[in-house]
């Protein structure tokens, strides 16, 4: 079914060698697996016509054609619902949240139905479901959301939320081949930035989902962390390193859901102190879950109690000031870190 | 309210054949008696949980049903039952042992003993079960007709929501949904006087639920759900309007539940006479019986045969679930993924070890 189309200008571009920003990589990634599998299909608001709000399938109504990018009603239940039908006779939904604060609208759906139908005898659900997640860009309490953790409970998903556009487009495309539902969160602070342009390998890849990846090897300090908050905590190592002598090791989770708990607690033997930093609010976040993961398993290793950084237990402010002291800053990352390291 | 006798013999209406009004027989006669088994083995706590019965709305549930081109190789169309739709999933090939199997929580019930009643499913024969959030399936089978249309496969989807579902957000979002993409769709409103115990004026300001269908640019019908020929004939117009692509069609059917929510409810919110009036005289078998009966379609030799083969077969299919096995405990971590297994307690590992969880 591979076929050597010719692609709009947006995605053309990413394909001369040129570095990628991590929402490009997204696009091709979802690009590529339509090319290769007619099954696949698209939905979700203004996904069309317009290119979704992020104009992460810019181009692809030209290309698909509009029984395979299809524009829906504004009705998360209802086309997320209709995805599940369409996984149900062999297709493989994509399905785009303008937001992802939106999934929530969705939640009956995806929790009581999707999650369940393999196990109920029902079939299983190989569809995705994405859209942009995170702070950092202003954009208040309905448009920041992190909701991994309310989604993390539900057996049946699986959850990634990369970092780079390498991985962004890696997973993408193991996400639409999974067999199982996969919510796909991309980090919008991570979108354009220039920093994390990179050059992706020519050829088809793809990034296994539920391995997490070292960043940066250390021997001092583990800092388990995922998404936006890997670049942060990359940022907080280069300090430690530079003003403490610290070899901070970071590692990106990349899949929430199945959690690789191998590389954490091969991480924390080696490290014995661990940090989790993420930037979702604190009750109830993954950290809590980490942490228990690392104390039943890696307990004797442990030289500190393990500690989290994580934004406040408030809604998500809209003011900078006040979203800048909701979120978890590399100050605090550096803080925490200093206090495990002299404990 | 019994469609009326003619004076002479006449043919069978809407096409239908003698076999075919024998077989609509068949099914209304097993789904009225499969419930009765199931009272009797609820009674003996045989039943895991609750009961549901359709008494009094099988006719609509078998006859909607009926209307469907039916296949067991994943080729027919495919219907998504309510809990009162015992008798639809009969018409596509759901067996009574099945469904027995199913209530009594068996480890070889279509579900393995994971989930309830008639919440089971077979693609290849046509039936999608429900989950319990109502409103839900009118979303999935949007996507399902969908695929069918996008397919160009001329097949058709008919997914059954209560009075009470329509007041969902779900319920609002798929019909729509199926309006805009034309999905070959029927919604069957099964307009059945309660949502538990609510009564539908509680539930809806409009004087019906067929009035709700030009609001999303859809045909509505509305039809006496216990006239087994009129439901026959409003599902067959539906049914070919999908098939034909004209898309969606909200067929309201309207009937009365008999019995309580579930088997556990005194329905004391229910008139006593309201319940004898309907059970005297718009009963949907007894009207049946009586149409077919008095035109000469069926003899009482034809009906009391089918009788006796719905009593054989009940009686092999309660032996049969009654021998089946417990489900199994090792096989409830089967199946949450396709590859990510989900570990045991570590408390019952010998000796009990943590890391293993």
């Amino acid at each position: 079914m591979a076929t050597v189309a010719p692609k709009p200008e947006s995605v053309r571009l990413t394909e001369q060698g040129k570095p990628v920003t991590y929402l490009e990589a997204i696009r091709e990634g979802l690009w590529e697996e339509m090319e290769r599998d007619e099954r696949v299909i698209l939905l979700g608001e203004d996904i069309g016509a317009y290119g979704g709000a992020f104009k992460v399938t810019e181009g692809f109504l030209e290309r698909f054609g509009p029984e395979r990018v299809i524009d829906t009603p504004i009705s998360e239940t209802g086309f997320t619902g209709a995805a599940a039908g369409l996984a149900h006779l062999g297709f493989r939904p994509v399905v785009e949240m303008q937001f992802i604060d939106f999934i929530s609208c969705a939640y009956d759906i995806l929790t009581n139905y999707i999650a369940t139908s393999r196990w109920r005898g029902a079939g299983p659900q190989p569809l995705v479901v994405r859209g942009p997640a995170g702070g950092g860009v202003r954009g208040g309490p309905f448009h920041s959301q992190n909701p991994e953790a309310a989604f993390a409970h539900t057996p049946g998903l699986k959850i990634v939320y990369p970092a780079t556009a390498y991985d962004a487009k890696g997973l993408i495309k193991a996400a639409i081949r999974d067999d199982d539902p996969v919510l796909f969160f991309e980090h919008k602070w991570l979108y354009r930035r220039p920093q994390l342009r990179e050059v992706l390998p020519a050829g088809d890849y793809i990034v296994p989902l539920g391995k997490a990846r070292v960043h940066r090897p250390g021997k001092d300090l583990t800092i388990v962390t995922y998404a936006a908050m890997v670049h942060k905590s990359l940022e907080a190592a280069e300090i430690l390193e530079r003003e403490d002598g610290l070899e901070v090791e970071v590692l990106d989770l990349r899949t929430l859901l199945p959690l690789d708990e191998e590389a954490i607690v091969d991480s924390v033997r080696r490290t014995n102190r661990v940090l989790i930093v993420h930037e979702d609010t604190r009750t109830g976040g993954l950290a809590g879950e980490i942490a228990m993961r690392i104390n039943e398993k890696a307990f004797a290793w442990l030289d500190a109690p393990v500690l989290r950084v994580t934004a406040l237990d408030t809604p998500i402010p809209y003011a900078p000031p006040l979203e800048d002291a909701f979120l978890p800053q590399v100050e605090d990352i550096v803080r925490a870190a200093r206090y495990l390291a002299a404990y | 309210m019994a469609t009326s006798p003619a004076a002479a013999p006449t043919s069978p209406p809407h096409g239908l054949s003698v076999g075919q009004l024998r077989e609509l027989y068949y099914y209304l006669r097993l789904t009225r008696a499969l419930e009765e088994r199931l009272v009797a083995l609820y009674r003996q706590n045989k039943v895991i949980g609750g009961l549901y019965r359709s008494l009094g709305q099988e006719g609509e549930a078998v006859a909607t049903a009926y209307a469907l081109r039916r296949r067991s190789d994943g080729t027919g169309d495919v219907l998504s039952p309510l809990i009162r739709n015992l008798g639809s999933m009969l018409v596509m090939g759901a067996t009574p042992l099945e469904v027995l199997r199913q209530y009594m929580a068996r480890g070889n019930s279509p579900t393995r003993g994971r989930e309830l009643n008639i919440h089971f499913a077979d693609l290849q024969r046509g039936f999608l079960g429900q989950i319990s959030p109502l409103g839900a399936m009118v979303p999935v089978m949007a996507g399902i007709t969908l695929g069918f249309k996008l397919r160009r496969e001329p097949r058709v989807g008919m997914v059954y929501v209560g009075d009470g579902a329509t007041s969902t957000g779900a319920f609002h979002e798929g019909l729509n949904f199926a309006a805009v993409q034309r999905c070959p769709l029927v919604v069957v409103v099964e307009n059945n006087g309660y949502a538990y115990s609510t009564p539908v004026d509680r539930q809806t300001a409009a004087k019906a639920f067929v009035d709700k269908a030009p609001g999303y640019g859809i045909a509505g019908e509305q039809v006496d759900g216990n006239d087994v020929f009129a439901v026959y004939e409003a599902a067959r117009r539906a049914v070919e309007r999908a098939r034909a692509g004209e898309g969606v069609t909200l067929l309201e059917v309207l009937t009365y539940r008999r019995k309580g929510h579930a088997e556990h409810d005194n329905q004391s919110y229910q008139p006593r006479e309201e319940i004898e009036w309907w059970a005297t005289h718009n009963d949907p078998l007894d009207r049946y019986v009586a149409a077919v009966r008095a035109h000469g379609w069926l003899s009482e030799e034809d009906l009391g045969a089918v009788d006796a083969q719905v009593d054989a077969e009940l009686d092999a299919a309660v032996a049969a679930a009654e021998a089946s096995p417990d489900a199994d405990p090792a096989t409830v971590t089967e199946d949450v993924y396709g590859d990510v297994p989900v570990r045991p307690h570590w408390t019952r590992l010998d000796p009990p070890e943590p890391s293993l969880a």
